[in-house]
């Protein structure tokens, strides 16, 4: 529905290595206070995202104040999450938590620029919950459906696939592939559950 | 026949006693409307229908219906459409402006709609409770949200007989992405009808009162796609958390503090996956049913999908 009214912004599902290669940002208005969005090469705008992965390190690399960064690995890649005093909630699962665990990160995209000129995407949590392989399993066939979506609707009339070829020229049988190998694990997965 | 034809007939049937108009005439109107200025068909008929009225000098609700269909709430999708209702007057509010000289809510066994009477039709007075067949009322449309609105060419029934109104219950499911504040072990005004939440034990309507405890989450599902905004009551907050009020209230007491509540709330159901049925109330559903989803059970046909493309 469209309308004046702000409302919240939806929680796009993508893989890491999709996540990852969307370096390119913007906004939509002038305000300072508009929303930040993150292109996905499938072509969508992201200003938050949710994932469900497995939590397989934390480390406290804050200098002065407490820090941390969370390695999230899902079948096609790693999501780097980082909280601090801004995100308590968040800051405190990644210190508490012990690994490896598969957490549920409700959190917003951020990229910024290395040392050497490259631009990193990462992922500040709102929040982060432990969750079972069940919750993992269906985060994976979801965001594959999601992902699939994306890439069969991938059309230049679309504003924001439009975007996405001009920034990135992506070659969408990669982010193809890694949903069938995604797909591919949690059926395997389901396979053993089921013999065992 | 085509659609644009249909939507000429349909015209030409409502402008048959005022303006003497073919149906090509009108069909060629929707057209230019349609192909040439990409205007949706909706909107090219109200466009039309304003040349004709302009034409005729009349009033949108002087405009017989044509042919009216009869209908239900839930079959009311577009506006400018002409349909017959049988339906009960669920509630009757205090019209805002002269012009209008009933509003309220209509409902049958699908749903509810709003109405609205204007006070230059002249018609009978609707009773709350009663139900009506009325003939020949016009849909309207704002911001998404359908109504009614009964006009001159209305005709007014009253059926003796009962109708069970549905609740509009609606199904919604998607990942809890987000509890809102005023969640968790709240405090409501115990003052007779009303049931304020207090913010620092203050009632917006009576002042500081001692409040009464409920258990209450305010939640957001999220499908990638769109969000629901949720309401769980203490019963479905109960189910859902696996806490009771007792329990929470129990550990607000040891801690000092309501806001423990919220905190185990959310790291018990944040992440996971549900889906919820219940009536809509304003932007939300209240979950009177909830369902946990687990595994996924479509891995297979998405992964048929993946190597189809």
């Amino acid at each position: 529905m469209s309308g004046s009214v702000p409302s919240r912004e939806v929680a796009r599902r993508a893989f890491a290595a999709e996540f990852n290669d969307a370096t390119y940002t913007f906004k939509e208005s002038d305000d300072e206070r508009a929303p930040v969005y993150s292109l996905l090469p499938s072509g969508q705008r992201a200003n938050r995202v949710f994932v469900v992965a497995t939590l397989t390190e934390t480390e406290d690399v804050g200098e002065d104040s407490e820090y941390w960064r969370g390695r999230i690995v899902d079948p096609t890649g790693t999501f780097f999450a980082y909280a601090g005093q801004y995100q308590p909630e968040a800051t405190a699962v990644l210190r508490e938590v012990e690994t490896p665990a598969y957490v549920a990160v409700v959190g917003k995209p951020r990229s910024y620029e290395t040392d050497e000129g490259e631009t990193n995407v990462s992922l500040r949590p709102e929040s982060i919950t432990v969750v079972d392989d069940a919750t993992r399993n269906r985060w994976v066939v979801e965001t594959a459906d999601r992902t699939l979506g994306r890439i069969e609707g991938f059309d230049g009339a679309d504003e924001y696939a439009a975007m996405a070829q001009t920034q990135y020229d992506p070659d969408l049988s990669v982010y193809r592939d890694q949903v069938i190998a995604a797909l591919e694990d949690v059926e395997d997965d389901a396979e053993v559950t089921a013999e065992a | 026949m085509t659609d644009l034809r249909q939507h000429a007939t349909e015209i030409r049937e409502q402008f048959s006693d005022t303006l003497d108009v073919g149906v090509d005439e009108i069909e060629s109107r929707l057209e230019t409307l349609v192909s040439e200025y990409r205007v949706p068909i909706e909107e090219a008929r109200r466009s039309v229908v304003s040349t004709y009225l302009d034409e005729a000098d009349i009033e949108r609700d002087e405009l017989g219906g044509g042919t009216s269909e009869s209908a239900t709430v839930t079959d009311i999708d577009a506006a400018e459409r002409w349909i017959d209702l049988t339906a009960k007057v669920v509630d009757l509010w205090e019209p805002g402006a002269d012009s209008i000289a009933q509003v309220g809510l209509l409902g049958d066994e699908t749903g509810t709609v709003k109405f609205t009477k204007w006070a230059k039709s002249d018609l009978d007075e609707l009773a709350e409770g009663s139900v009506y067949r009325l003939g020949n009322v016009v849909t309207d449309e704002y911001q998404g949200r359908f109504s009614v609105k009964l006009n001159s060419s209305t005709t007014i029934e009253e059926l003796d007989a009962d109708i069970e109104v549905g609740d509009d219950a609606t199904e919604v499911e998607g990942a809890l992405v987000d509890i809102q504040s005023g969640s968790g072990l709240i405090k409501r005004c115990p003052e007779e009808d009303c049931t304020r939440v207090l913010q620092n034990g203050r009632c917006s309507e009576h002042g500081d009162v001692d409040g009464e405890f409920d258990l209450r989450i305010k939640g957001v599902l999220d499908d990638g796609t769109e969000i629901h905004e949720v309401i769980f009551n203490q019963e479905s907050t109960e189910e859902l958390t696996g806490i009771t009020l007792e329990e929470a209230q129990q550990m607000a007491m040891d801690a000092l503090d309501t806001e423990v509540v919220v905190e185990e709330m959310r790291g018990d159901v944040l992440g996971r996956y549900y889906r919820v049925a219940g009536p809509t109330l304003g932007r939300y559903v209240l979950a009177n049913d909830i369902e946990r989803l687990g595994a996924p059970t479509d891995a297979e046909s998405v992964l048929i999908k993946a190597r189809s493309i």
